[in-house]
């Protein structure tokens, strides 16, 4: 009996139970489906800041939840709330602020920002002033709570309280990968027998001023501003960076025998994991994609399973030139001619990059892509670019069965994994 | 709490430390200092109000040659680049491409640096300006620069240390202060004990010798001001002296250690990670008191406290650690507190006590410092966050 809850290596087999989106589109799985199917673009022009100057003006920004400006911790906090509201809903367990396992929560990196930096310096009476009397008016005592809002575990601690998970959570950072190394966490724990439980998120709420002129000072964003849901376009020959979004997403994780045990409905198996560090650029891929090569083949090899049997790539493809060239260049020198039948979209297309929140929303849509039977398109895909040469489902959504998965997050620092996520075991 | 004492689990090692702070750079250096019976070394003056310890002077073309890498990166990257390099070298696993390629690295981190001069620049500014929305955009696209902009990303320590040193295995950042330290460690003394990995990089660095961290906890009152007090002394609570430090260790299975020739340091037998609901009278001394029983309190065991010096959980801290009655060294009387870095820290120096097989001297300024009697046997370092997260581990000597 135990053998049917163990993969082929002999670990506990890790369910999913539970899924919770939120993204431009709107909040919840049903209408994030839905809109992600008709090809829908969340993409729109930046009305929470003043935009004059900006080298770029459009994001994915989350507007539905806050009428006024909150800081980034705030609205990160928010939408893992309501990503984990979701999917603890669903798997019905761990509700009521007492869910039995740990949570693993990629988090924006935080820091105190501009408009919390302008009341300090509204305290200090000195003109001009430096930033050393900042402390000063730090520690009038009339700022206390920034302590607790600024710290980089506050977000998650702040969860923790909420859902009441178990132990200390893990907040963590692999970059643009890292909602899919929350994942990751998770399964490792429940195959070591930590837990037999665990929760997932990745969430990003931190379109600010400064954290769009950093990426665009790095040359990472686009800058076609004029018809913002038409900016993002993965694949295509006229792709010319990323746009900046926001969302969430949550996964109940949890070990089939438990999951089984308890009759819950089971959404979807991570069956793999794999990961490897790239240490040629700070922002670029090694160009001989090794890095991209070592990850996806140690993802198909934690699930035990080869190429012929993926179906879909839910593609990392932030529709930078460089990144979904590489992406190109890894998926080719692993599937080799295979690539041509497997069908390979970007969500980025629809939702832009929620950066850190990515990789758990990708899954989380990986899931639902097996679950209903259909692959949500890559849209803007107008001009195909010859040297990539995909099916990358364009612009229109597919009916296909898609028995099994592989979802890949690429980050700047060097950062990849892949997962491997399939349906219900038989 | 997380059992590490299932079935099937195999042992782990410690064979690399990599360790700088303000009492030097190397394993010697800070076996020679925390013996020696000197003073702490700490700067009252140059942030004051606020006491520093600040970090030894380094040569960082030692562990980073091209000064390329060294622009890229700001004190914290250097730091903890440079920390790492030393526990590599320790292990001699430095330069190896066939054993870095499959070393798993966890870093225990915060985040990058601001432009101090740069931030009062742009205040001023906004502060006459009438339209400061428009202005914070002019003045950011003028001002910042592409490369301190990596420089503040969180996961670029650990993209420092692949691209230097070349550990590509694995790269994964906690962040979440003390608990960063204490989960990046658990998380990959697990892995091994599991067998999920063979051999991991795991530490973490801090510089405190920066302004917007000080901002951080001034906001709060939670820094150690004028002269240095020291923590869980008479005032129990002095305030958090913060303390510049970069901290890495090479854990790794037996086998893997074996097979290439390897000695181990010292042995970790378990870490654990606990959270107490801080709201509720009691809860903290309570869960170090049963992080301390989990450990155990065998003859031959010390206790390396991470005690911050932050009101409430320090005294709580103390509590629970009088009540054990075994011998206590409270580190951030020595290395001040270095918040994600304290935990790995004190791990190395635990190891590293461990195989000299005695306790560091104990020093006169807290109560709890009794005398070692008899050979060192395990240390239980324990952590308490300033804020949240309460955690231990057990090293024990080797062989």
């Amino acid at each position: 009996m135990a053998q049917i809850h163990n993969d082929k290596s002999g670990r506990p087999i890790v369910v999913v139970t539970g899924i919770g989106i939120v993204t431009s589109l709107g909040q919840g799985k049903a209408e994030n489906w839905k809109k992600l199917t008709a090809g829908e673009s969340g993409i729109h022009r930046i009305t929470r800041f003043p935009i004059e100057g900006m080298r770029t003006t459009i994001a994915g920004t989350v507007d539905f939840l806050f009428d006024e400006r909150v800081a980034a911790p705030n609205l990160s906090e928010k939408l893992a709330t309501l990503a984990i509201e979701e999917a603890i809903s669903e798997a019905g367990i761990g509700g009521n602020g007492d869910f039995p396992g740990p949570l693993f929560a990629a988090v924006p990196p935080v820091e105190i920002e501009w408009p919390e930096r302008k009341q300090l310096a509204e305290q200090v009476p000195n003109r001009p002033l430096v930033y050393h009397d900042l402390l000063g008016a730090a520690a009038t005592g009339k700022f206390r709570p920034w302590h607790q809002r600024f710290l980089f575990g506050s977000v998650a601690d702040a969860l923790a309280d909420r859902f009441g998970t178990r132990g200390q959570p893990i907040s963590l950072s692999t970059a643009c990968a890292s909602g899919a190394t929350a994942i990751q966490l998770g399964v490792e724990a429940i195959r070591r027998g930590e837990c037999d439980v665990a929760l997932a998120t990745g969430t990003d709420g931190s379109v600010h001023p400064e954290a769009l002129i950093r990426f665009s000072l790095l040359s990472a964003l686009t800058t076609a501003n004029d018809n913002p849901a038409e900016a993002s376009k993965p694949f295509a020959k006229n792709r010319d960076g990323f746009v900046m979004a926001e969302g969430a997403a949550a996964l109940v994780l949890e070990s089939y025998e438990h999951a089984r045990a308890r009759g819950a409905k089971i959404l979807g198996v991570l069956e793999g994991a794999g990961e490897m560090a790239d240490n040629f650029h700070r922002t670029r891929s090694s160009p001989d994609a090794k890095p991209i090569i070592g990850c996806i083949n140690r993802a198909l090899s934690d699930a035990g399973v080869t190429v012929a049997d993926v179906d879909y790539i839910n593609a990392h493809g932030t529709s930078t030139p460089e990144n979904d060239r590489m992406e190109h260049v890894g998926f080719a020198a692993v599937f080799g001619d295979h690539l041509k039948n497997v069908p390979i979209s970007s969500n980025k297309s629809m939702i832009g990059h929620t950066l850190t929140a990515a990789g758990a929303i990708e899954a989380a849509v990986s899931l639902l892509t097996i679950q209903n039977g259909r692959i949500p398109p890559t849209i803007n895909y107008n001009i195909p670019d010859p040297a990539l040469p995909l099916d990358v489902v364009p612009n229109v959504a597919r009916d296909a069965q898609v028995n099994r998965v592989i979802s890949s997050s690429f980050g700047f620092g060097g950062q990849n994994v892949c997962l491997v996520v399939a349906g219900e075991p038989a | 709490m997380h059992d590490d004492k299932r079935p099937g689990q195999r042992d782990v090692w410690i064979t690399g430390i990599g360790l700088v702070s303000s009492l030097g750079e190397g394993l010697d250096a800070h076996w020679a200092a925390l013996n020696g019976g000197s003073a702490p070394v700490t700067d009252a003056e140059r942030f004051a109000p606020y006491l520093v310890h600040p970090l030894v002077k380094l040569n960082y073309d030692q562990q980073i040659p091209k000064k390329g890498d060294q622009r890229q990166m700001e004190a914290w990257q250097r730091i903890g680049t440079y920390a790492a390099g030393l526990a590599l070298d320790s292990a001699g696993i430095a330069k190896t491409p066939e054993i870095l390629g499959h070393t798993d690295m966890i870093v225990a981190a915060g985040g990058g640096e601001r432009d101090f001069k740069v931030d009062a620049e742009i205040l001023n500014d906004l502060m006459v300006s009438n339209d400061w929305g428009r202005s914070l955009n002019e003045r950011l696209l003028s001002d910042l620069r592409p490369t301190l902009s990596l420089a503040q990303l969180s996961n670029l320590l650990a993209g420092n240390i692949s691209i230097v040193h070349g550990v590509t295995g694995s790269s994964r950042t906690f962040m979440g202060e003390e608990s960063a330290g204490v989960d990046a460690t658990r998380v990959a003394y697990s892995r091994i004990a599991a067998g999920q990995s063979e051999i991991g990089l795991v530490g973490g660095a801090y510089n405190a010798e920066r302004e917007d961290m000080l901002l951080l906890y001034a906001l709060n009152d939670l820094c150690m001001t004028g002269s240095f007090r020291p923590v869980l002394g008479d005032e129990a609570a002095p305030g958090i002296p913060s303390g510049s430090m970069g901290a890495f260790l090479v854990l790794e299975s037996p086998e893997h250690a074996t097979a290439r020739g390897a000695k181990p340091i010292a042995k970790l037998s378990g870490v654990w990670s606990e959270r107490a609901r801080r709201t509720e009278d009691g809860t903290v001394a309570a869960t170090v008191s049963k992080l301390l029983a989990t450990a155990g309190t065998a003859s031959g065991t010390a206790v390396y406290s991470g005690a911050t010096g932050a009101r409430g959980a320090t005294e709580a801290e103390g509590e629970a650690l009088k009540a054990a009655g075994l011998p206590v060294r409270v580190l951030a009387n020595r290395i001040g507190h270095g918040f994600e870095a304290q935990f790995p820290a004190m791990l190395g120096l635990a190891a590293l006590s461990l195989s000299h097989g005695a306790a560091i001297a104990a020093a006169p300024t807290s109560a709890l410092e009794t005398a070692q009697v008899g050979p060192l046997e395990r240390v239980v370092v324990t952590s308490v966050g300033h804020w949240r997260g309460e955690g231990a581990a057990l090293v024990e000597k080797a062989g």
